[in-house]
């Protein structure tokens, strides 16, 4: 009876020991965690960590913690790619592959779940940190211990997904999880909890970020920076956190639906019993739509900063890019059904949809045009940021055509769920979001860590990265539209079998260039003292973040700056070049005050994550000391008043004059 | 930007936070609500599918919904004494007020379980169909965040005491507390229109 209420349906079954490719995989996260743990211990680093890092509330080191998880999670989504690349390109015909289906189904599953929520999401995540506030003249983020909380439930989610590897088994449902094959009867297994509690207790963290950045974007700009003056990327963070807002309680309910079916044998989705299937997925996928949006944006606002800053000349349009971006944002609402045209709604509802889907088309282009006008006739600088967004033009512009193509639900009739399909999504999501994120990693990382990345193994990662997306995704356009459909195991028409393993060698290249971004790495780790950046400004940049050290000040502003025109700091650097000093009222220091470091977040989100394991598994006792923990937790925090300090004006004035010291 | 300044400054800085805080409230009560709206969505998609609801007249009992629906709405008004007893520093009558709003609460949830006990009993269990699912649900999920809200009550009386000297902290966060429960008794008044007055009349 004990035994029931604190293991509930767990037992040593759940490890599938007879598989020698997820035990190999489970030891190899083991022996990295080991690894990671002994290192910290080796070198007598666990105050340093923890206090610095696990507890900090300071949202330049959540950005990178941020960009570490979804670095890692990438080279998990991307073991996804090889087992199933590897497997299509050999199970033609009277060879089934070495992955059976039910596994081969998790690994999509996963690969799609995965890449979406803890890449993308956290990746984004990760350059708002790094660059919203510091783009907006603030010291921090409006809600620091929330930011700190939303990274650990992030964290928290993954983990909760990577164990279900080795403890049970993962969704086999596509990352959408439709019912009813997601309902109890058809998945009974701990697959769907995981999936889940894991987008739970990570959609969570999402949003809390989303209320934070609107909050930070609308309250905290500096004197002088009405909302027509912020920098683009600021714009299009404001209008994605306004979409995740507005979204993502949405999946939350949805999800919570699909597990009160599971767990109380409601009847939200049930094919019986007066439950509807496509319920969910109109909810879903009313998520869903914003949810790729929210993807894209603050890749667009990467782009136009990027663009401006490397052609050495202001944005072409800043006000219709702004009107473009709310035009985007509201238009993402109205489109969500153009995924399921196939799905009986009937001709008249699928045009509406389809008209809206098209219309989106509009701004965007506005938006690519905007950009190369930015950069005709600049002083076009090919660093490789910039060289990620040429590849975006191009690589975009085709998979925002396809796009528009299955928007017209009669071609959408011929193509939906093809190969067809994923090529498209791969081409926007690859083309658009990724590149965005990359060239946006490489454009602020000097800000965060002080020192640039290698140039020459950033070109060779750019190539290697776009010559593997045209080879692994253009064949599945071809293949696709011939009738070959998505998530399947094997195929009996061998004549398809050379365009996967085009696709493979594709992905062999993108294989490649992510070594290539690990070496370039730890290349520019070895060669940071080459590579530092003195000034602050090493990109001779337009908007604020440039005008501290690098890396940032604990407090980012000495002084609060006064921004009256967009990119006033190219301005203004114009004008003290003109000028040739430093103004005296520039050295006036106050004391700074700043938010204490809290082990709160951290805590709140370990509870959540034993409340969702134990809820994946039934298990009593521990959901309760999960979510018991999380209250008190919590609550505890609520009890604390010593949650602030004051930066004395000598060490400011220290800090400051170090950093002027360093750039002459 | 003097050092004479400085204090002021500091006083400012305090009044912005406060003033960005209780807007980043507003915000999570927007969240909250597409969260309530969903639910709605998912109940009249599986009360009103091309027929009336034969379900939920069969087992509702207005009465029930109208005492609930007067404790709660009592438990509003003497929120908004303590939230008044508070500012003029008050703090006994403070929690006098809070302690009463809690027992008003308290009374809702309570009822509001019978309710459900009742109807489950009569057959018409949260797993009977996809009808009676959605009104536990959506019913629930408000009783739910009323027990939030009174925990958050609880927890609020015992800070009094803790909180004492810094009143602007209590002052914020009886600020949001007092959004929050205002907000559950709209979130009421639509259930009440859409789950009993629509399923019953």
């Amino acid at each position: 009876m004990l035994t029931n209420l604190i293991f509930g349906n767990l037992t040593l079954e759940a490890i599938p020991f007879h598989n020698p490719i997820i035990m190999g995989a489970g030891l190899f996260m083991v022996l990295i965690a080991v690894g990671i743990v002994g290192l910290i211990t080796y070198y007598r680093k666990w105050t340093y960590i923890l206090n610095d890092w696990v507890f900090s509330v300071d949202h330049k080191k959540i950005g990178i913690m941020y960009l570490i998880l979804a670095f890692v999670m990438l080279l998990r989504g991307f073991s996804d790619v090889v087992l199933m690349r590897s497997q299509q390109a050999i199970a033609a015909g009277a060879h089934h592959g070495y992955l059976p289906p039910e596994h081969f189904d998790q690994v999509f599953t996963a690969h799609g779940v995965i890449m979406i929520f803890f890449v993308a999401m956290p990746m984004m995540f990760a350059l708002l940190n790094m660059a919203v506030p510091l783009q907006i003249g603030a010291r921090d983020v409006a809600y620091p211990y929330l930011n700190s909380l939303s990274f650990w439930l992030t964290f928290v989610g993954a983990m909760l997904c990577n164990i279900s590897l080795v403890v049970g088994d993962f969704a086999a449902t596509g990352w959408l999880a439709y019912p009813p094959l997601s309902e109890i009867y058809y998945s009974p297994t701990a697959g769907v909890d995981y999936y889940i509690w894991s987008l739970q207790i990570a959609g969570f963290g999402t949003l809390f970020g989303g209320i934070n950045f609107i909050a930070t974007i609308l309250k905290m700009r500096c004197p002088g920076m009405t909302l027509m003056k912020m920098p683009i990327f600021v714009w299009s963070v404001l209008c994605t956190m306004i979409l995740v807002a507005l979204a993502f309680p949405v999946l939350t309910v949805t999800l919570a639906l699909l597990e009160l079916d599971r767990f109380f044998g409601m009847h939200f989705f049930t094919d019986f019993a007066g439950g509807n299937s496509m319920l969910y997925i109109n909810l879903i996928w009313v998520w869903g739509h914003p949810e790729v949006y929210i993807l894209i944006l603050p890749a667009f606002g990467i782009f136009s900063e990027v663009v401006a800053t490397f052609s050495q000349k202001k944005l072409f349009g800043y006000t219709t890019m702004v009107w473009a971006i709310a035009i985007i944002t509201l238009l993402s609402f109205i489109v969500w059904l153009h995924h399921f045209f196939t799905m009986g709604t009937g001709a008249n509802v699928n045009a509406f949809f389809g008209i809206m889907t098209m219309l989106i088309a509009i701004p965007t282009g506005v938006k690519i045009f905007n950009w190369l006008f930015t950069m005709y006739r600049g002083q076009i600088i090919l660093a490789t940021p910039l060289l990620w967004v040429i590849a975006f033009f191009t690589t975009f512009a085709i998979g925002g055509m396809t796009g528009v193509m299955m928007a017209v639900p009669p071609v959408d009739f011929q193509v939906h769920n093809s190969l067809f399909l994923v090529a498209h999504f791969h081409n926007v999501i690859i083309g658009g979001v990724l590149f965005g994120f990359f060239a946006g990693i490489i454009y602020w990382f000097p800000k965060a860590f002080g020192f640039m990345l290698d140039e020459k193994w950033g070109k060779r990662s750019f190539v290697f990265w776009v010559v593997g997306f045209y080879l692994a995704f253009m064949p599945l356009y071809i293949i696709g539209l011939d009738g070959f459909m998505r998530r399947t195991y094997h195929y009996n028409n061998v004549a398809y079998q050379p365009y996967l393993l085009v696709a493979a060698l594709g992905a062999f290249c993108v294989m490649i260039g992510i070594l290539c971004m690990i070496i370039q790495l730890y290349v520019s780790i070895k060669n940071r003292e080459a590579l530092r950046d003195r000034t602050g400004d090493p990109w001779n940049g337009r908007t604020l973040e440039w005008s501290v050290a690098s890396p940032a000040p604990l407090y980012n502003f000495a002084v609060i700056p006064t921004a009256n025109e967009i990119d006033s700091f190219w301005y203004d650097k114009q004008r003290h070049l003109a000028e040739g000093h430093v103004h005296p009222k520039d050295l006036h220091f106050h004391p700074i005050h700043m938010p204490k470091n809290t082990p709160a977040g951290f805590v709140i989100a370990i509870f959540a994550g034993i409340a969702g394991f134990a809820l994946v598994w039934h298990m009593l006792i521990p959901g309760i000391i999960g979510i018991v923990g999380m209250v008190a937790a919590w609550v505890g925090k609520t009890f604390s008043t010593d949650t602030d300090y004051y930066i004395d004006a000598e060490t400011v004035k220290e800090t400051e004059l170090a950093h002027m010291k360093q750039m002459i | 930007m003097h050092s004479v300044a400085t204090v002021d400054h500091h006083h400012e800085h305090h009044h912005d936070t406060d003033a960005t805080d209780v807007f980043g409230f507003w915000l999570y009560i927007m969240t909250d609500c597409i969260l309530f709206g969903t639910l709605f969505a998912a109940f009249l998609v599986l009360n009103y599918q091309g027929m009336t609801p034969i379900g939920l007249k069969n087992y509702i009992d207005l009465q029930d919904v109208l005492l609930e629906t007067f404790f709660l709405l009592a438990s509003n008004f003497t929120f908004c004494l303590a939230f008044l007893s508070l500012h003029k520093k008050k703090l006994f009558n403070t929690g006098v007020w809070l302690a009463i709003t809690f027992l008003l609460g308290a009374s809702f949830v309570v009822l509001e379980i019978r309710e459900f006990i009742h109807i489950a009993n009569e057959g018409f269990r949260w797993d009977f169909n996809g009808q009676a699912s959605s009104f536990f649900t959506l019913v629930g999920t408000h009783g739910f965040h009323v027990s939030c809200g009174l925990l958050w009550i609880l927890i609020t009386i015992i800070q009094l005491p803790f909180l004492k000297s810094s009143t602007n902290i209590l002052e914020r966060r009886m600020t949001y507390l007092g959004l929050f429960w205002n907000f559950l008794d709209i979130v009421w008044i639509f259930v009440f229109t859409v789950v009993y007055l629509m399923g019953a009349l």
